[in-house]
């Protein structure tokens, strides 16, 4: 089924309207294209793979800011306060939004979304593996902001520049929501702080559970992440995984400093020398386990996005009705 | 409550345009799948201006929007690209006419 929005056109290379031009050409094109920094949109000739390995980014991402809003979501009713519950609130219906932009990019290229969902809901599309862990107290509702939130802000500021037309653009709108979300979470963990030890004691068991789990959000190190380098010459993926790991620790190390906890990391340390911090090793053989399913919460998270899609299907079938009902009225009445 | 049944009877798309404040066009911002054109509305609001994004929305279905051919060196730009004289620094006009 192809999708013809304005600005889509789900034509793949085999498109009759090739006429005139030889698929060299086009290719051409693209290349020069992207090596001028310039964007590719929709409509535009792209090679097979561009469009296969952005679907499956972006569908990734798409999932991960829709299952995303179940460990939060789950301290909505019991916030401790109606300020903190319509922040919440508010940023977990961010999250359902940063998914829907995605999706709507994705569209663009000719995937389908109902096909997309159905792909999660099976399994056969993944999601991030952070959202595979508990939320145990409302102390992780501030600390997913700033170390979730945060990791999120560093893996997609670079992809506002992303050689993909929608997607980037997709990118700019979700930043700017991000720091909102980064910051929450922080305050909330600043005022947890300054309150009785126990809370304090809270923040810092929150901060010892999330930490790892953060740092495996960026992706296997870069010796290990054999499809990088093919992405980062499309401009899909503008930094390595590494690097944007890097620049993670950098950024929360102070943070940490004045939010008056400590990192769980005995080899994190200021290296003058290359003005970066050094930092231990996560380990990688609990990423592979989480991301094969085998993380604490991936059954409870899969089974409680496929409930939400079963029992919503009689709302999404009654609206369908109601509208069937209204046109043809609306054409009888024309008539 | 088959899964393959929710693909069959998909909602349309839409294209969403919103115009940020008085005084500047509607601009597209994406899309979005809705039954009918108050539910895309009410989800457009909801999606795109959770923020005072903008004063008024537009959504239509995206199959009724028609689009120039994709290729961006395609002929049908060709028309405009040969009349420099359309362009006010096509004509030389000495330095001292004052407000020209
Ligand atoms: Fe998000
Ligand atoms: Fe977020």
């Amino acid at each position: 089924m192809t999708k013809t929005d304005s600005a889509s056109s789900a034509a793949g290379s085999t498109d009759p309207r090739l006429d005139g031009h030889d698929e060299q050409d086009l290719e051409q094109h693209f290349d020069a294209t992207i090596a001028r920094d310039q964007r590719i949109e929709p409509r535009d000739w792209m090679p097979d793979g561009y469009r296969k390995t952005l679907i499956r980014q972006i569908a990734q991402h798409a999932h991960s800011e829709i299952i995303g809003m179940q460990p939060e979501g789950e301290w909505i009713t019991r916030a401790p306060s109606l300020r903190r519950k319509a922040i919440l609130f508010a940023k977990v219906q961010d999250e359902a939004g940063h998914g829907l932009y995605l999706y709507s990019a994705a569209e663009t290229l000719g995937a389908d979304r109902a096909d997309l969902t159905q792909r999660l809901i099976e399994g056969r599309q993944k999601y991030s593996s952070i959202f595979n862990y508990p939320t145990l107290s409302f102390a992780d509702v501030g600390v997913i902001g700033w170390f979730v939130d945060g990791a999120a802000i560093c893996n997609q500021v670079p992809l506002c520049r992303s050689s993909y037309g929608p997607y980037a653009r997709a990118m700019v709108r979700i930043c700017k929501e991000e720091s909102f979300h980064q910051r929450q979470g922080y305050e909330l963990l600043m005022t947890m702080m300054r309150g009785t030890d126990a809370q304090r004691e809270m923040v810092q068991d929150a901060v010892d559970r999330w930490w790892w789990p953060s740092l495996m959000m960026f992706g296997p190190p870069d010796d290990a992440s054999p499809n990088s380098a093919q992405s980062m010459a499309w401009k899909i993926k503008r930094h390595s995984n590494d690097e944007l790991r890097r620049r993670f620790v950098d950024m929360t190390v102070p943070q940490a400093e004045k939010l008056g906890v400590t990192l769980p990391d005995p080899e994190l340390r200021w290296n003058a020398e290359r003005g970066h911090h050094d930092f231990g090793t996560p380990d990688w053989s609990e990423l592979q386990r989480v991301i094969k399913g085998d993380g604490p919460c991936n059954a409870q998270r899969m089974e409680r996005r496929r409930s939400a899609h079963e029992e919503g299907a009689w709302v999404r079938e009654a609206a369908s009705a109601y509208a069937a009902k209204q046109s043809r009225r609306a054409r009888e009445g024309a008539a | 409550m088959s899964s393959t049944e929710g693909v069959k009877d998909e909602w349309p798309l839409y294209e969403v345009f919103v115009r940020g404040k008085r005084g500047l066009n509607h601009v597209h911002v994406g899309s979005l799948h809705a039954a009918d054109d108050r539910m895309a509305l009410t989800h457009a609001r909801d999606l795109y201006t959770r923020r005072n994004e903008g004063v008024s929305i537009w959504v239509v279905r995206s199959d009724h929007i028609a689009a120039s051919t994709r290729d961006e060196k395609d002929p049908f730009f060709a028309p405009s690209a040969d009349k420099v004289y359309r362009h006010p620094t096509f004509y030389d006009i000495p330095d001292d006419v004052p407000h020209i």
